[in-house]
């Protein structure tokens, strides 16, 4: 045969070129320097507080209002970033903590006491995200569409309840929740619930076939389908967290506030999604982390909290916002690429 | 050879991506009006060696010379300037732009710098299609109303919008009709005629005889040969080199018992799908690996993914056990013990952020859950024992899934199914951007597999591959199965003809 064979060359065959332990390593690493980093931010946003601030910063009260601030975006961030782990969002977020804050506290609803309350408001939650996650499943939607079409009708839903009044809550079973007195060891019932939906969130991404399951449907979906996953249920599922997270949300706002308002949770779907960016979650899905998440809506509250302190207004405090968001993506970007 | 510097002269090109060397000290040369054929099966690293030539990848080493003096092809638009053009595969056209404005996509015709002047890109438009022999192509008209064949020569009209030297076309016929082939082929000779070097890619060995003036064979990321003369080469040589004879391989011995026995584990039943394959019906057995041979768009991959469910079929059956499957149902299928390792592992199989050990155990989790709680120390001990029986290497499931060779990705896949207790393994393309030092590993595992009782149902566009693994051989010709007979009575000879002509001439 006439052929001019190339270069006889080594045929053990060496690929690939650079080691694979190092590599291994270095993603280890970056898992750690990434928490690491966003750990050292909020760090160092204590420590600015505790300078320009000291005795109003630190004061029990004020670290208190923090973490219940914290803890009603904080849960509907946990659900997100399912969501986006997943390679979907969910833009509808907001909303819905608006239509069920309001349903919830209608004077109808607040006949059935606390209970009442708090079903309506997890139920509703869940109703919405049974809507997306049918749309998006089934109906093979994509998620920014049928997420914002559910932004749209549930906070005209939430307006046609109310009327745009506030509706105040009477249960006093409820409104103690908000109390001094409900504190248990300083620790405020909102943030023990959000401290309990974190704990549950890394549980079940970390050590459930749930959570290995978004995983796989966010980092490969086709891979996912050929190895047996059911890609479209799993979808379904994961906007019904996201809904049931947004109730819960609502619950904890009502607490919080007292009332029910067609304007709360108001750009809720941006602070979500922004958290769990700078703490680490893929846009494009298939990683994510919890404890990043929860980390990135600390940094925003702590950082809200100390420029109102400081007398800086919301204009100044949306602008930071937003070069943090740049600032992490870019590091991450950054970190990314050297794997 | 040449009086003068060829037109452009690739030396030792070589390109690595994680876990694969996709060109491994390639050499080309192309001369200023010749139709230069680029030869090779899907990985072999035609499309990483245009990518280069386009200027879309850098390469990790090696020179490339344009008119004799050393170029570095920095960007698409670097590569655009010295008048190369490339025609991709995929078409890469806006649908929702004009004819007109995609031709001039990026060099608008435009007044004071910024004011598109959509007249003048219209007739210069209308010039271009003339000369391509489609003066019915409206420059006005959306991209995305047009069929695959008309796409085909806007993208063209697009390449020869610039001042080109070099064009390169990428399978420029697999979407047309034959009438439209002879007027691609008329335009590619008018190309010619004025001077500008066509590389020409193609899987049709009688497209690269009738136009083709010289060939270079790719295989594994190599050029096993070049500047071949493309009409006086024997057919048989160039699919020889193509599809690898030259390597030894080194393939396990068939069991001494007759395979024939036992039960169909697998049945397939008139399974067809309109426009892919023919109605097709097969048996796989315990122990039996059975072969589909045939070259790329023989449907090969098509069956494979119908059997496993992954596309619905639109007509027949597929059995597992004597019990016919949901169509159109993966999940049904892997209830039922079937297992796919895809061709594409890392876009179809592989999770590539997570590590070995989630790999395997993604399509068995459940059996390591409790209420969907996963124990974890379990998880990780019956995925160290399944890559262990394949002698995955590194021996740490821990490790991430992408550091791993292709062997070794191909292993986490197989190991993955045999953690399932899959008793029956679709294997499309299983040594795919495998080095040839790991293959007969990999063939002997599967030898192995189906020893212990594992249906194989294998699928390679490598002749060898299928004869020497395979028990029985399917012969697939265009969507249809043209000859079935037990592989020690064929040999490659033979099936390459059956490949190519479908009819068994010597």
């Amino acid at each position: 045969m006439t052929q001019h064979a190339s270069p006889p060359r080594d045929s053990t065959g060496k690929v690939p070129p650079s080691g694979a332990a190092p590599a291994w390593r270095g993603l280890m690493a970056h898992a750690d320097v990434r928490t690491l980093s966003l750990l050292g931010v909020l760090a160092a946003l204590i420590v600015i507080g505790g300078i320009t601030k000291p005795d109003e910063f630190l004061d029990t009260r004020n670290l208190q209002l923090v973490l219940t601030q914290a803890s009603v975006i904080g849960v509907v961030t946990v659900g997100m970033t399912f969501v986006i782990i997943s390679g979907g969002i969910d833009l509808s977020v907001g909303a819905i903590v608006a239509l069920a804050s309001v349903w919830a506290t209608t004077v109808a609803t607040q006949e059935y006491g606390f209970a009442g309350i708090l079903f309506t408001a997890v139920l509703v939650g869940v109703g919405c995200g049974l809507v997306n996650g049918v749309l998006i499943a089934y109906g093979a939607m994509v998620p920014f569409i049928a997420t914002l079409a559910m932004l749209a009708s549930a906070r005209g839903l939430a307006l046609q309840i109310t009327d745009g009044k506030t509706q105040i809550v009477t249960i006093p079973s409820v409104l103690d929740l908000g109390e001094r007195d409900a504190y248990v060891l300083g620790v405020p019932p909102l943030v023990m619930v959000f401290a309990v939906v974190t704990i549950i969130g890394w549980l079940v991404l970390n050590r459930t076939t749930f959570g290995r399951r978004t995983v796989a449907v966010g980092g490969n979906p086709e891979a996912a389908r050929l190895a047996g996953i059911d890609v479209r249920r799993q979808r379904l599922y994961l906007y019904l967290l996201s809904g049931l997270c947004c109730g819960i949300a609502a619950f904890l706002l009502i607490i919080l506030s007292g009332s029910g308002q067609n304007t709360n949770g108001n750009l809720y779907e941006l602070d979500a999604i922004a958290a769990a960016i700078i703490g680490g979650t893929l846009l494009t899905g298939g990683r994510g982390t919890i404890v990043g998440s929860v980390l990135g809506v600390l940094i925003f509250t702590t950082i809200t909290n100390i420029f109102a302190l400081n007398n800086l207004q919301s204009d100044v405090q949306q602008i930071a916002k937003g070069a943090i968001i740049v600032a992490a993506v870019l590091v991450q970007r950054r970190t990314a690429s050297t794997t | 050879m040449a009086p003068e510097p060829p037109l452009l002269s690739m030396n030792g090109i070589t390109k690595s991506f994680p876990g694969v060397r996709a060109l491994d000290g390639v050499d080309l040369d192309v001369q200023a009006g010749e139709v230069h054929c680029l030869l090779g099966q899907n990985g072999a690293g035609k499309s990483t060696l245009i990518k280069v030539l386009a200027g879309a990848h850098q390469p990790d080493t090696g020179t490339i010379r344009w008119r004799g003096e050393e170029v570095a092809l920095r960007s698409p638009i670097a590569a655009m300037r010295l008048g190369i053009a490339t025609i991709y595969q995929e078409l890469d056209l806006v649908q929702h732009l004009s004819v007109a404005e995609n031709v001039h996509l990026g060099h608008e015709p435009t007044t004071a710098g910024f004011i598109v002047r959509g007249r003048t890109a219209r007739a210069s438009t209308a010039q271009l299609l003339k000369r391509l022999g489609h003066p019915e192509i409206d420059p006005g008209r959306l991209v995305g109303d047009l069929s695959a064949a008309q796409q085909q020569i806007v993208s063209m009209a697009r390449a020869l919008s610039h001042e080109v030297r070099l064009i390169v076309m990428d399978e420029p016929s697999a979407a047309l009709d034959p009438d439209e082939v002879d007027n691609l082929f008329r335009i590619v000779g008018d190309l010619t005629a004025e001077g500008v070097a066509v590389v020409y890619i193609s899987h049709r060995l009688e497209e690269i005889r009738r136009i083709g003036d010289r060939v270079t064979v790719l295989k594994d990321g190599r050029a096993v040969a070049g500047g071949l003369p493309a009409k006086s080469t024997p057919t048989r040589d160039v699919v020889a080199m193509m599809t690898g004879r030259n390597v030894e391989y080194v393939f396990p011995e068939r069991p001494a018992r007759d395979a024939a026995g036992g039960d169909p584990l697998l049945e397939v039943r008139g399974l067809a799908r309109d426009g892919e394959f023919e109605p097709l019906d097969l048996v796989v057995r315990p122990g039996e690996i059975v072969g589909l041979a045939g070259l790329v768009g023989s449907g090969r991959s098509e069956i494979l993914e119908t059997v496993y469910g992954a596309r619905r079929p639109s007509a027949g059956q597929v059995l597992v056990d004597g019990r016919p499957l949901r169509p159109g149902s993966v999940r049904a299928a892997v209830r039922a013990g079937l297992g796919l390792a895809p061709e594409e592992r890392k876009a179809q199989a592989l999770l590539m952020l997570e590590s070995v050990t989630r790999n395997v155990s993604v399509s068995s989790m459940s059996r390591f859950a409790r209420g969907g709680w996963i124990d974890r120390a379990a998880e990780r001990g019956a995925a160290r024992a399944a890559t262990r029986e394949l002698s995955l290497r590194p021996d740490n499931p821990s490790v991430p899934v992408r550091t791993l060779s292709g062997g070794n990705q191909q292993k986490a896949v197989l190991a993955r199914w045999l953690l399932r207790g899959c008793r029956v393994l679709l294997l499309d393309e299983p040594t795919r951007g495998v080095d040839v030092g790991a293959r007969a590993e990999l063939y002997a595992v599967v030898r192995r597999l189906a020893d212990e009782g594992l249906g194989v149902l294998l699928v390679s566009s490598e002749v060898p591959e299928v004869l020497g693994l395979a028990d029985r051989v399917l012969v697939l010709r265009e969507g249809r199965v043209v000859h079935t007979a037990p592989a020690s009575e064929l040999d490659e000879h033979r099936v390459l003809d059956l490949v190519m002509e479908g009819s068994p001439a010597s």
